[in-house]
């Protein structure tokens, strides 16, 4: 975490710090550049998994190509991931990198959320 | 893996064991085995140490591995935080004993867009439940999941199906839940647990803090409906409970003094018995403490150790106003045999005072326990919590073969005979002192008012504090009532002039006979005397008269002889 807002402040040393917003929009900027490192913990393939994967793969397809990894994992091969991992609800998509550390969960139905909690897209501008 | 009940629940329903001082006997044996019990309470009221002594037990005492699950705190503090009550959860763990996972939910770091389940949770349970072959799980609290998750929709079907796992899985669970202001938890958690339900609380009265347990419902079992006072000391959590006295203890036929000659007497010649439990009660100043004083150093004397908890005076002020009435406490205090325990009851509470004494019994094994008063309880709690505390305490110092002997300050005008009469049903023997007011004047009076198994004096006694201890003196029964004190001295001062008097009065009177008598048979030897006199002069008389005939016989013969005349005339004619 240190460490990625240093590597921001090099990159725009003009930042205000205390302005958050806009450290945010900058984040966001930068995030354009970074490789994601993902992965999707399901349970069994139930339809509700079918769907989430399904969507984490087209969104990764439509704004990351070529810039992310994503790994599926389904929790009743390897149980002994959801205490590592410390994941409660399923689906997870658990945003490793770029940081921060990000648990989207659910059948990822809504687009802009699963945007927004990847930081592919502003906060604000979330609007349903 | 079902545990044998001892307890008599005709029920049937099997039962985990808690392990737990007090709660197995108010549940009738145990929480329902296999099935998921809800405790619910404020914060810090001791739920966490409720669940973790629930697996504690089962791993080291029936063979029951447990998992705790904990939704607050972390495996570290969590073991830092039972380590003070001598529970190695490391070790446990090594040994797959126990099994501890910290779940943390941070709503920031989540983010929810459409359907979701628990699944990952149920996944990780079930996981670790297997690891360790579990027989216990404790959920701590589960609550902490509606922070993390925004749709409760979800979450409760997620809840239910969660219990409905757990006991699928027949496991014996503990879920904490946190109260809320009108429910027994802040999300209703009662709503799917309904198996068995207990609730936690730490209530104030008179600024005395008590933590309390209440068995709200246990389907399919009888348990105790009471609010039990519990307390959580170094040893853990234990409760306790009025109505599962022990009473198998071993009495002995042993009799100890009282330290008074007059009261053994009283007692059957030979004083109390040793392991009972004595209670004397008085109005202040009747001479409550003198008593205890008077039994101590007669403990003492015997090479007994003593426990003398006093809860209105400092120890030195004993040591002092008993060296006033000739008893010294000091000596047996430096041979180490008399230990002082000198505190306000308001410091610890109720519980807290309980384990105090727990503790001290255990590490100074006395044969005696005094408690001057217990009253004291009384301002620290309310009756029935005060009750149910005397009762545990007489009941552990009876298991433990100690005599227990308490004071209890009535008031004068006789309000606290209720609190008397509670109490006293606990004791073997019970003393009265009372004041006796006559005259201008206080005095104390004493009186046995029942000894089991000791036939008692029925006399009250006065009761005096003298220079040389405790005196106890008949009191004066006399036509005019019971006199005391001065009274009592001077009615016999009275009784003894009168007696004087009345006794000089038949010496006098007996002299006089006597003298009446002497008088008597001195006029009768005068009397003799002239009789004496009397008869020798008649006699004389009659000699001389018989004389004086002869002669005047001799004279007239002589005479006719003279004559010769009518010589044969008869003589008298």
């Amino acid at each position: 975490m240190d460490e990625e807002k240093r590597e921001n402040k090099d990159i725009l040393d003009d930042s205000d710090d205390l302005d958050v917003s806009g450290e945010f929009e900058d984040l966001i900027e930068s995030s354009s550049s970074e490789t994601y490192e993902l992965r999707l913990f399901v349970a069994g393939m139930t339809p509700k998994s079918k769907r989430a994967v399904e969507r984490v793969r087209r969104i990764c397809d439509d704004y990351l190509e070529g810039r992310y990894e994503l790994e599926v994992i389904d929790l009743y091969q390897k149980p002994e991931l959801a205490r590592g991992e410390r994941v409660i609800a399923a689906p997870t998509l658990v945003k490793k990198l770029p940081p921060p550390l990000r648990k989207i969960i659910g059948d990822m139905s809504n687009e802009e959320k699963l945007l927004v909690g990847l930081d592919l897209k502003k906060k604000d501008e979330e609007g349903n | 893996m079902v545990n044998p009940l001892d307890d008599s629940d005709n029920s049937g329903l099997p039962k985990a064991r808690t392990g737990i001082e007090g709660l197995d006997e108010i549940t009738n044996g145990g929480l329902p085995e296999g099935r998921p019990t809800l405790v619910s309470g404020q914060a810090g009221c001791g739920k966490t140490l409720l669940g973790m002594e629930f697996l504690v037990n089962g791993a080291r005492e029936f063979d029951e591995p447990g998992l705790f699950v904990s939704f607050e705190e972390t495996e570290e503090e969590l073991k830092d935080n039972v380590d003070s009550l001598g529970f190695d959860l490391e070790e446990l763990s090594d040994q797959d004993k126990l099994a501890l996972d910290h779940i943390r939910v941070v709503r920031s770091e989540i983010e929810e867009t459409g359907e979701y389940d628990l699944e990952g949770l149920f996944i990780r349970l079930k996981h670790e439940i297997e690891r360790i072959d579990a027989d216990r799980v404790v959920l701590d609290t589960i609550e902490a999941l509606f922070s993390g998750f925004s749709n409760k929709t979800i979450l409760r079907a997620e809840l239910r199906r969660l219990f409905k796992t757990l006991k699928g899985l027949g496991v014996t669970a503990v879920i904490t839940g946190e109260s809320g202001d009108d429910s027994l938890t802040r999300h209703g958690l009662e709503e799917y647990v309904s198996d068995c339900v207990i609730h936690l609380a730490h209530t104030e009265s008179s600024n005395v803090y008590t933590r309390r347990l209440r068995i709200v419902k246990y389907r399919g079992s009888s348990h105790e409906t009471n609010e039990f006072p519990f307390l959580i000391d170094e040893n853990g959590f234990s409760i306790l409970p009025v109505t599962s006295l022990n009473l198998d203890y071993k009495v002995t036929q042993e009799r100890i003094s009282s330290g008074i000659t007059e009261l053994d007497d009283m007692l059957g010649g030979e004083g109390y018995y040793k392991g009972s439990s004595i209670l004397v009660s008085g109005t202040a100043g009747t001479g409550k403490s003198s008593l205890c004083a008077h039994m101590a150093d007669s403990a003492c004397e015997r090479g007994e150790e003593v426990l003398y908890l006093a809860f209105e005076e400092a120890s030195d002020q004993i040591l002092r106003n008993m060296r006033s009435i000739g008893i010294d406490l000091e000596r047996w205090v430096d041979a180490g045999l008399l230990h002082f325990q000198a505190e306000r009851v308001s410091m610890y509470g109720l519980e807290g005072h309980l384990a105090v004494i727990h503790k001290l019994v255990n590490e100074l094994e006395p044969e005696l326990v005094i408690i001057d008063p217990i009253n004291a309880y009384l301002t620290g709690g309310k009756e029935l919590e005060t009750k149910t505390m005397l009762v545990r305490l007489t009941d552990f110092l009876k298991q433990n073969g100690i005599t227990g002997f308490f004071t209890n300050l009535s008031s004068a005008d006789g309000t606290s005979e209720s609190t008397e009469v509670n109490i006293s049903s606990m004791m073997d023997t019970w003393i009265l002192l009372r004041d006796i007011e006559q005259g201008n004047e206080r005095n104390r009076g004493i009186y046995v008012l029942k000894s089991r198994g000791i036939s008692n004096s029925n006399q009250i006694r006065e009761f005096l504090i003298t220079d040389d201890g405790v005196k106890l003196k008949d009191v004066y029964v006399g036509p005019s009532g019971v006199l005391t004190g001065s009274a009592r001295v001077i009615q016999e001062s009275k009784d003894r002039t009168e007696k004087q008097n009345i006794e000089e009065e038949i010496e006098r009177l007996e002299i006089e006979l006597e003298r009446k008598k002497e008088a008597m048979e001195a006029q009768m030897d005068l009397l003799k005397a002239q009789l004496q006199t009397d008869r020798m002069e008649t006699k004389k008389k009659l000699e001389e008269l018989k004389t004086k005939r002869e002669q005047v016989d001799l004279t007239r013969q002589e005479l006719s002889q003279i004559r010769n005349a009518d010589k044969q005339d008869p003589q008298g004619s």
